[in-house]
């Protein structure tokens, strides 16, 4: 078995992304797109796709021009937004993947339906055969987040019209150099390898063989590697997804059985089991273990495999930056409560213990909390006259979020109008109906009683929320009114209805935006004029992400969900799972393995090496037809605690399990393997049992250098010869029938079979 | 061990569904139905036969109910409520959904409308269906460490499910009712091919092939157009689960297809509310209604309304579902006194109506007049028409599915007699499968199927899948030719270990032991003598003699060839080679016969495996007497 950690990802909406060889095959888990990246791209300037009132006209020559007067060399100043890329953006995909034969993969395993958006970049490259699997809920979500991620580029390609050449200009080698250095990093990456990465969502383009680019270390991969995203790729890479239930079993390959188990963090999330005939595997990605939208974490399906893939990176954050947080939200008296970093204490420990402690509900409590504040935040924007701005992150906080704010505006008989703009608004939020068995527990409850499962469905039949798949339209023009309450498609707040909303807004104080950051276990913080962020480490990411809208009088919310276990829970989840081996990402190191006492053996991974894992050793389980087991001839050896049996069969391997048959007559009847003896004679019983049998025999001793050899001669009724050494007997006689009854004799004192 | 199958219901006949299957210690209960057609205890299986104690919690490993239809969900409560029932219950979630909406419909007409003492209350369904687990298609649960479970879609009504259920290596499938043609909202049945030790079907239409589903709906739809257009009223009685859903969508598109804007009506809130239901269980229909739920759910009709008492009598078109179905009383048989007197009006009726209703009178014959009690006698003069459409596979579909799945054996259940009896015999016949058809409270067993477990080497798994060419020839028989799916090694079993699995060469290795070879041999005298003068040295060159002796014995040996190899002749084990020692260990003198010079010795060696052989080239070689010529 070997792994190789591609990406740790970059959190929720980034999962991370490994191969794992098992039993021979490559396993691709997940395939993500780093979405977070985009913040390098200037979003399409004001006016462009004016819609709600006459903003200025801005055409992208005007736009182009000023670019031109751009200064250059700005790299160490503070970063303003015109140093953001002018350009229709790329995607970064996992750049170690490229180097990679995506012809060697033999099975991909979607794990979120965020693991996804990268997949048909994949099934695009040739010679790329895998078989993909994924669940009916992801697949789904994620085939609507890639049409909603087409149709937003579709506003940049508008914009700047086609490419004139294959490669785009800002990934040209002179102009990365001037980038400014936040950006470049993004762009290129420490080593500058990562560029390999960015591939146009659409384009008309063709490969340019006389591109050179000799400054970076993979060109060819570069322009190898680009291919077009565009609708009817990912209509193609849908059709060879194989999508599942939870706990549905398929069989790959006749000897891998492959199962997902609900892993809490989405709708349709899961954690892959792998089980072949000599290894079993869990691809443990970051769960969460009670969630009031999707189903709970099922951690009980995944006891009983020998080794468990912790893949979640939810968990990587060191106490240094969680300090440093709590100060600066001290500072601005947030009302969140911040999780105890502890670990789970050994010993005192029963079952029934362990799984209170996994099972207790905080988590969820914790979240909704969350959510009530954002909602009350919300209706005091509203009810200041300003209007909220909730760009769509996780569909789960979106549909609880309506939930909260439709009943905090019902109790305060406000009547707000909310919105959700975005192109697969209306199939995003139909299909979160349909879905009972999904969901959580008391979601399938409103099934029984015969309710809707999300608030929503309610909320637009009374014609207070409404769904558009775009700003500009007819119909949403006619019954806008601020305030009101947006939630719309972004990506990083560069594509989609959200740029404009932020671009309207940005300037009115009683407005709100509420922004999801990929901080884990951050907690919450309210931050006004965007002061105070600086400090944070990853903080960085989102003031990248309002750089084209500052200055910036709008009130910002930021706030990060829980996206993973909880520190607290790993241990007694390994414990009760008790997996022979655990590989883990190297930055947990502390959090693994020091203080157990248990016999799992854990190994630590790094990004970007290939770690061979220690064979286990396990046989494979073999299942024996009774038929062939009755027909089994079983001697007792020597030793009288064993029995032994020629076994011979037709070998079958269904749903990884190893099974032989008798298989047709001829098969069982044939006896092919060659008597074998072992052993020692001795030679007093061989004498006795002779005699038996009235055949008078002498030893005589002869030594042949250093062996002792025993000639042992018969003289009647017919001659006979029997020499013995330690590993050798030869019987010489000239009659049939002596030589029988010697052997038997012989046979009598060694083991055959 | 064997599967012990108990048949409490369906056997034989239609009606409370229920049966009880023993596999290798695990004990489940297949649906839990009641009977419509008795009022008495034979409404419900005998549950005593589970268990004399009445410790049911113990006796049963779980039970597993197929689909919401009465005869098969309706003694659930009275199961678990008064019986007590408190063990593992699973179904799939439009069952869990809907079934609880079935049940208090039933309770309800028992209990309200004929006046009957009731089995079970609101609080005992409510109760029940809390202790329900729900499954979806084909996810695999584990009930508990040996018993797994996994329902597939059966088509019939909304969330029907065949079960797929093993324990250890023995496995069966209950299919519950099923249907193998798709209808208007519901896909067909669909299942993965299966070792199966025992299938348990539905056997319904055992006799009857039915044809294509399509002319009989433009049937149905012209009958009620033609009403319409006529201005008269349509009235289709049915229940509010199934067939109420499956005619509105058929009503619906065709009201689209063709403008009608003629208003169709639900009659209690009963059905309205069930079509929310539906609503969020879409991915639970057929492909086309599930392709179009985001834009348009099948189930959001557009031109249903709720029908009010005071529209009985308006004038103008209609048409109106009302329940319950059969006109067995309440609200459709409200209706039907109104309308049955005009001969515009239009009344359709199911396939299948059970004794003493209205419905079942309408079907047999054509009565002018009804008496509905001793004061009121209705008039009929309205039009009847007999949908034709039925939610069961015909016997094709049950020949289809015994045949897809081949099991070992099969049981027939729900179905009437004589009909099972001749699928039985078409099954046996036809198929080759031992089939049963037992009545109530029968019992029938069969085998199970086990599995010796054993830990393999890799070598021994590794030493089959590559072809292996090596086997021996058969004597007196064709070459074999290497299957490469034959794996040959040793089992060992060892006192309280498992047993384990190895290549015969990595035996000796886990028994501990040396090996020792026993060989043969016999240094055997040969005639030959020479016409020609030969030298010597010729004489004396191991080849000379040896060429001989293989020409002699390739004639004489006319089975096996005989290999030349060079200083030796081999065949399997036996080696033959020139022996010039005189003092040879393994030559015997009192073989020595006739001429001693014109005698040449040849020294045999062979193994056990071969002594038969080896013996019988030895004595030919005695025999021969070479002659060179
Ligand atoms: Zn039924
Ligand atoms: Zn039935």
């Amino acid at each position: 078995m070997k792994l190789t950690c591609l990406s740790k990802g970059g959190g929720y909406h980034c999962p991370p992304c490994h191969i794992v060889s098992v039993g021979g095959l490559q396993f691709l888990l997940d395939c993500p797109l780093d979405l977070l990246a985009l913040t390098i791209f200037s979003p399409i300037p004001t006016g462009s796709n004016a819609v709600l009132d006459g903003d200025s006209d801005c055409s992208p020559r005007t736009f182009l021009d000023s670019e031109d007067g751009r200064k250059r060399q700005k790299m160490d100043k503070t970063l303003d937004a015109d140093d953001l890329i002018r350009s229709e953006p790329c995607y970064k995909t996992v750049t170690n993947l490229h180097l990679w034969d995506l012809s060697f993969i033999d099975v991909v395993l979607i794990s979120t339906p965020m693991g996804m958006l990268g997949l048909p970049f994949l099934t695009r490259t040739k010679g790329f055969s895998a078989k993909i699997y994924a669940t009916d809920a992801a697949a789904r979500l994620g085939q609507l987040m890639m049409e909603d991620l087409i149709s937003m580029n579709v506003d940049f390609r508008q914009f700047y019209g086609p490419e004139e050449s294959s490669f785009p200009k800002w990934m040209k080698w002179e102009e990365l150099e001037v980038l400014p250095s936040a950006l470049k990093e993004i762009a290129v990456g420490k080593d500058g390898s990562e560029i390999a990465g960015w591939m146009p969502l659409y384009s008309h383009l063709t490969e340019d063989p006389h591109l050179h680019m000799s400054h970076l270390t993979d060109a060819y991969t570069v322009c190898r590697a680009r291919v077009l995203l565009s609708a009817a790729d990912m209509k193609d890479c849908m059709q060879k997804v194989q999508t599942l239930k939870y706990a549905e079993e398929t069989c790959y390959n006749g000897a891998f059985i492959l199962k997902a188990f609900s892993s809490g963090l989405e709708i349709g999330a899961c954690n892959w089991t792998i089980r072949g005939p000599k290894n079993s595997v869990v691809c443990l990605s970051s769960s969460i273990f009670v969630t009031s939208h999707a189903m709970n974490f099922d951690y009980h399906a995944l006891q009983g495999y020998d080794l468990i893939l912790f893949s979640d990176f939810s968990l990587d954050v060191n106490e240094d930056t969680e300090n440093r947080v709590m100060t600066a939200a001290n500072n601005l008296s947030s009302v969140s409560v911040f999780p105890s970093n502890y670990l789970y204490s050994d010993g005192s420990d029963t079952q029934h213990i362990i799984t209170e402690s996994l099972l207790n509900t905080d988590d969820s409590f914790e979240e909704m909390e969350k959510l009530a504040f954002i909602s009350s935040c919300i209706i005091d924007s509203v009810k200041a006259g300003g209007s909220a701005l909730i760009p769509i992150g996780r569909l789960g906080i979106v549909l609880q979020l309506l939930e909260y704010i439709s009943c905090a505006l019902e109790s305060l008989n406000l009547k707000v109008p909310i919105f959700v703009i975005s192109s697969v608004a209306e199939e995003l939020l139909a299909f979160s109906n349909v879905i009972p068995e999904w969901l959580c527990k008391q979601r399938q409850e409103k099934l029984y009683s015969g309710e809707p499962l999300f608030g929503h469905v309610d909320l637009i039949k009374g014609k207070k929320l409404h769904l558009f798949p775009a700003l500009h339209t007819e119909t949403l023009l006619k019954i806008w009114q601020e305030p009101c309450i947006v939630f719309s498609s972004h990506w990083s707040l560069r594509l989609g209805p959200c740029v404009h909303l932020l671009r309207r807004w940005c300037g009115d104080p009683n407005s709100l935006l509420v922004m999801e950051i990929s901080v884990i276990q951050l907690g919450m913080l309210l931050v006004t004029n965007n002061m105070a962020m600086y400090n944070l480490q990853k903080g960085v990411d989102a003031d990248l992400a309002l750089l084209p809208f500052k200055p910036m009088a709008m009130k910002i919310l930021q706030c990060s969900f829980l996206s993973g276990m909880k520190l607290e829970k790993v241990q007694p989840l390994l414990k009760m799972l008790h997996p022979k081996v655990v590989l883990f990402p190297e930055n947990l190191r502390q959090h693994f393995g020091g203080s157990s006492t248990s016999s799992i053996s854990f190994i630590q991974y790094s990004e970007n090496e290939t770690l061979r894992i220690p064979r286990l050793n396990l046989s494979p389980e073999l299942d024996i037809s009774t038929d062939l087991a009755a027909q089994l001839n079983w001697t007792k050896l020597t030793d009288e605690n064993i029995h032994i049996a020629r076994l011979k069969g037709e070998l079958s391997v269904e749903n990884g399990i190893h099974r032989l048959l008798p298989g047709n007559e001829q098969i069982v009847a044939s006896h092919s393997g060659l008597l074998m003896h072992w052993g020692s004679v001795n030679l007093q019983s061989l004498v006795a049992s002779l005699q038996n049998m009235g055949i008078n025999a002498h030893v005589e001793e002869e030594t042949n250098g250093t062996e002792t050899e025993y000639g042992v001669h018969i003289v009647g009724p017919n001659r006979a010869l029997i020499n013995i050494n330690a590993t050798r007997t030869v019987i010489s006689t000239g009659d049939e029938k002596l030589a029988s009854l010697i052997f038997e004799a012989i046979t009598n004192s060694l083991d055959s079979i | 061990m064997a599967i012990e199958t108990l048949v409490l219901g369906a056997g034989q006949e239609v009606g409370k569904s229920c049966v009880v299957v023993s596999i290798n210690g695990k004990r489940i209960m297949f649906d839990c139905g009641m009977h419509m057609g008795h009022q008495d205890h034979l409404r419900y299986p005998d549950f005593s036969l589970i268990s004399k104690s009445g410790d049911f919690n113990n006796a049963l490993s779980c039970i597993i109910i197929t689909h919401f239809h009465l005869d098969h969900i309706g003694a659930l409560p009275y199961f678990t409520e008064v019986c007590g029932y408190n063990g593992p219950i699973y179904m799939t979630y439009p069952t869990k959904a809907l079934g609880p909406l079935m049940l208090e419909d039933y309770r309800k007409v028992m209990v309200d409308r004929r006046g009957e003492e009731e089995q079970f209350s609101s609080e005992n369904i409510l109760q029940c269906m809390r202790k329900v687990t729900a499954v979806d298609l084909k996810q695999t649960v584990q009930v508990d460490k040996d018993l797994q479970i996994r329902a597939y879609y059966a088509g019939h009504v909304i969330g029907a499910a065949m079960f797929y259920a093993k324990v250890g290596d023995t496995a069966m499938v209950y299919t519950g009712d099923y249907n193998m043609t798709p209808d208007r909202h519901l896909g067909a049945a669909q299942i993965d091919r299966l070792r199966l030790d025992l299938l348990i079907t539905e056997s319904t239409y055992a006799t009857t092939v039915r044809d294509s589903k399509y002319a009989r709906e433009r049937e149905f739809l012209k009958a009620v157009h033609k009403c319409i257009a006529n201005g008269g009223k349509v009235l289709i009685p049915t229940f509010a689960l199934g067939r109420a859903q499956e005619l509105c969508i058929l009503l619906d598109d065709y009201w689209e297809r063709m403008n009608l804007k003629v208003p169709i009506y639900f009659s209690a809130g009963l059905t309205i509310q069930a079509n929310m239901y539906y609503k969020m269980l879409i991915n639970w229909t057929s492909q086309k209604v599930k392709d179009t739920y985001a834009t348009r759910n099948a189930f959001e009709f557009k031109n249903v309304r709720n029908f009010d008492r005071s529209l009985i009598n308006a004038p103008g078109p209609c048409v109106l579902f009302a329940t319950p179905g059969m006109i067995s009383g309440g609200f459709s048989l409200q209706v039907f006194k109104q309308w049955a007197p005009y001969e515009e009006n239009l009344v359709t009726l199911p396939g299948y109506c059970v004794a003493g209703t209205i419905g079942n009178r309408l079907m047999s014959g054509k009565p002018t007049k009804i008496d509905v009690d001793e004061n009121t006698v209705i008039d009929v003069r309205c039009q009847i028409h007999q949908l034709s459409f039925s939610p069961h596979t015909d016997a094709k579909g049950i020949m289809d599915l015994v045949k897809f799945l081949s099991p070992k054996h099969v049981i027939l259940v729900h179905g009437e007699k004589p009909k099972m009896e001749s699928l039985k015999g078409r099954i046996q016949s036809e198929l080759g499968i031992q089939c049963y058809d037992p009545q109530n409270n029968d019992m029938v067993s069969i085998p199970s199927t086990h599995y010796v477990k054993a830990d393999a080497s890799n070598a021994f798994i590794g030493s089959s899948s590559t072809p292996n060419f090596k086997f021996p020839k058969i004597r007196g028989g064709n070459s074999e030719l290497g299957d490469e799916r034959v794996a040959e090694g040793v089992l060992i079993m060892e006192k309280s270990e498992k047993a384990k699995v190895v290549h015969q060469d990595e035996l000796l290795e886990m028994v501990g032991g040396m090996k020792h070879e026993v060989q043969f041999a016999y240094c055997c005298p040969v005639q030959m003598s020479y016409t020609e003068r030969i030298s010597d040295s010729e004489l004396s060159s191991r080849n000379f003699g040896l060429h001989k002796l293989l020409a002699k014995l390739s004639t004489e040996l006319t089975e096996d060839s005989i290999q030349d190899c060079g200083e030796h002749l081999q065949l399997e084990s036996l080696y033959i080679s020139f022996c010039s020692r005189d003092n040879c260990a393994y030559r015997a003198t009192e073989d020595c016969i006739g001429d001693k010079s014109a005698t040449t010795y040849f020294c045999c060696t062979w193994l056990a495996a071969d002594e038969k052989l080896a013996w019988e080239v030895i004595s030919i070689m005695k025999k021969l007497h070479v002659i060179d010529t």
